[in-house]
């Protein structure tokens, strides 16, 4: 599983850092939300990969650290409320310039 | 009371806004209203914070009454204390500002001022190493809309650059905290500190996670390949953004100097993690900076530019573990921070009455306002380090605390020689803008005269006189921030209340 995991990660990075090199914003965008998933997954595997086992410490049963678990909803939680604000800002670029490119200019 | 006193900083920008957004039927007085008396309501219980931290104490306020390192706290020492006064002070002077006009240009103007001040007052205040990426993102959202705020395609290309870095900084965070994680178990910086210090941990993934968290401070803080952002970035905001924006990066320089002091300095495996890197980025910056201050065409960019000189100057410090190096530093970054907020505020008064030439330095109509030459000179003088203004005091603290490092000669002539860059790009300037005139413009613009604008640039220029001379009580403080910072021990008892937490070993 370990392996899986760390190819999905290294795979959406690389695909996600591609993206964000490109010059037009919405691979940019697509970018940065590959990159986030990496994140996302990446912080759920700092508190090890275990299997069959609930966030919850009980007596005597195996259970997997939580608190990963709870960073990973706050940074899904902070992902989202940027992409969308970049979505939004991204338009604007569109409908001021009439260009999806990053430098564009000012419209003649 | 006095143990409330620590998340009164957070408190008051926080209900601000929500009052602000409550009031928004109402009009922009009351908005207005809101904010500026939130902004005193900051400054004063900033003060207090500042009295009340002078006595030596590490102050921990454990939210929701959860202990570290198992709940979030806010640690308030000397050092956290006087970058809330600071932040609180620049944001009521940039707030009058805008209070004049500027926050209709827009929608939501006081709502998301208020935020960024709260995300930069945690950023400051919070003891735990995830908090403080919340912050920053809190910090951060509020700074993408108030840069946009305004419009026009300059501010909205600007910000979509500055909103892709910050993002994919922001993952670089993450990636930095799930390692640090991973390897030590605890995100609490006293805990960080302690655990390093462990003979069991794994050195490689720590020393990794160390190093990226520093990147993304670099980041913040605009070393130089990560500083191609920043004059852009602050060239394009309004005026009264621009000038609370000076103090984002001041964030950056106080963590990496908060995490290295308290974490990183005192753990073996992580002791040489700045050297030989950080000394000639940070003066690499600081000669970039001051070759794009002499290549600026408008006054707001030479300011964007003098704020990556001084961010530069700053970056040397955390090399070095002496406490009076750090206490020079933090005279100079409170003085720099102030001088720079006034001359973006002075480059938009400037740009109203010279018409379409703005402020750009080229000939034009004849300003009206030798008070507004006076607060540039003051402002200038300050900046570069001209006798005998704070900003001449900061940089000889500084020089003269550095004589006796290895390094000593490279950063004297670095220094030196960027402050001649400077002065010669501020005289320059100065003189096209206040002195030239072009035949085109034979009378000039009068302009009507706005007390609240005048007032904002009168309380951003003065610290440049009133740090000068009011230097000795300011300039002891900061030595014994220094002293308190360097001496992560006592941090470390004061959050974790001395007793060493068990851990069961994980795979």
């Amino acid at each position: 599983m370990e392996a899986i995991i760390a190819i999905a990660i290294g795979l959406l990075t690389a695909c996600g850092v591609f993206l964000l090199l490109r010059a037009r914003t919405f691979p940019l965008i697509l970018g940065l939300t590959l990159l986030s998933y990496a994140v996302n997954l990446f912080l759920f595997a700092s508190g090890r990969l275990r299997m069959d086992a609930p966030p919850l410490i009980r007596d005597g049963a195996s259970y997997t650290d939580p608190l990963p678990q709870a960073l990973v909803l706050t940074a899904i939680v902070i992902g989202f409320g940027m992409t969308a604000y970049l979505v939004m800002l991204a338009l604007r670029a569109l409908s001021e310039s009439g260009d999806d490119h990053v430098d564009a200019k000012e419209k003649p | 009371m006095t143990q409330h006193a620590a998340i009164l900083p957070l408190l008051i920008p926080f209900l601000a806004a929500l009052l602000q957004l409550a009031a928004k039927g109402y009009g922009i007085a009351v908005q207005r209203a809101i904010g500026l008396v939130g902004a005193s309501l900051a400054v004063a219980a900033a003060l207090w914070l500042v009295l009340l931290a002078d006595d030596g104490m590490v102050r921990v306020y454990a939210l929701g009454d959860w202990v570290a390192p198992f709940g979030i706290v806010l640690a308030v020492d000397r050092l956290a204390a006087i970058m809330v006064l600071l932040t609180a002070s620049l944001a009521a002077g940039a707030l009058l500002y805008a209070s004049a006009g500027f926050d209709q240009r827009g929608r939501h103007f006081h709502p998301l001022f208020q935020l960024q001040v709260f995300g930069l007052q945690g950023a400051f205040l919070t003891g735990d190493l995830f908090n403080l990426f919340v912050f920053f993102e809190v910090m951060l959202l509020a700074s993408y809309v108030l840069l946009a705020h305004g419009g026009g395609l300059a501010r909205t290309r600007a910000g979509l650059a500055y909103v892709v870095l910050n993002l994919a900084g922001s993952a670089l965070f993450l990636i930095a905290l799930g390692m640090l994680y991973g390897t030590l178990g605890t995100l609490n910086l006293a805990d960080v500190a302690l655990r390093l210090q462990a003979p069991e941990i794994d050195v490689a993934p720590a020393r990794l996670a160390c190093m990226l968290l520093i990147a993304v401070f670099a980041l913040k803080a605009a070393l130089l390949p990560l500083s191609f952002w920043l004059p852009h970035a602050y060239a394009a905001a309004g005026a009264p953004v621009a000038a609370l924006f000076v103090i984002m990066t001041k964030v950056g320089i106080v963590s990496i100097l908060r995490v290295q002091a308290i974490a990183f300095a005192p753990a073996a495996a992580t002791a040489d993690l700045l050297d030989g890197w950080l000394l000639p980025l940070a003066l690499a910056t600081v000669l970039f900076a001051a070759i794009g201050a002499l290549a600026a065409m408008r006054l707001r960019d030479l300011t964007a530019w003098l704020v990556l000189a001084s961010a530069g100057t700053l970056l040397v410090v955390p090399v070095f573990p002496q406490a009076d190096v750090s206490a020079a530093a933090l005279y100079y970054l409170v003085q720099s921070t102030f001088v720079a907020a006034a001359l973006f505020l002075i480059a938009e008064l400037v740009a109203v009455r010279r018409g379409d030439v703005a402020d750009a330095f080229l000939p034009g109509p004849r300003l009206h306002t030798p008070w507004l030459g006076l607060a540039f000179l003051l402002a200038a003088a300050s900046a570069v380090g001209l006798p005998p203004f704070a900003g001449f005091l900061g940089k000889l603290m500084l020089l003269s605390a550095l004589r006796d490092s290895g390094s000593a000669i490279a950063i004297w002539s670095v220094f030196l020689f960027a402050g001649l860059l400077l002065m010669l790009a501020l005289a320059k300037g100065g003189g096209r803008l206040f002195w030239e005139r072009s035949p085109k413009h034979p009378h000039g613009n009068t302009h009507p005269f706005c007390w609240r604008r005048s007032l904002a640039v009168a309380l951003l220029v003065s610290p440049a006189l009133l740090l000068a001379l009011f230097a000795r009580p300011v300039s002891d403080y900061a030595a014994r921030a220094a002293a308190q910072l360097h001496d992560p021990q006592t941090y470390v008892a004061g959050v974790l209340g001395g007793h060493a937490i068990e851990r069961e070993t994980r795979p």
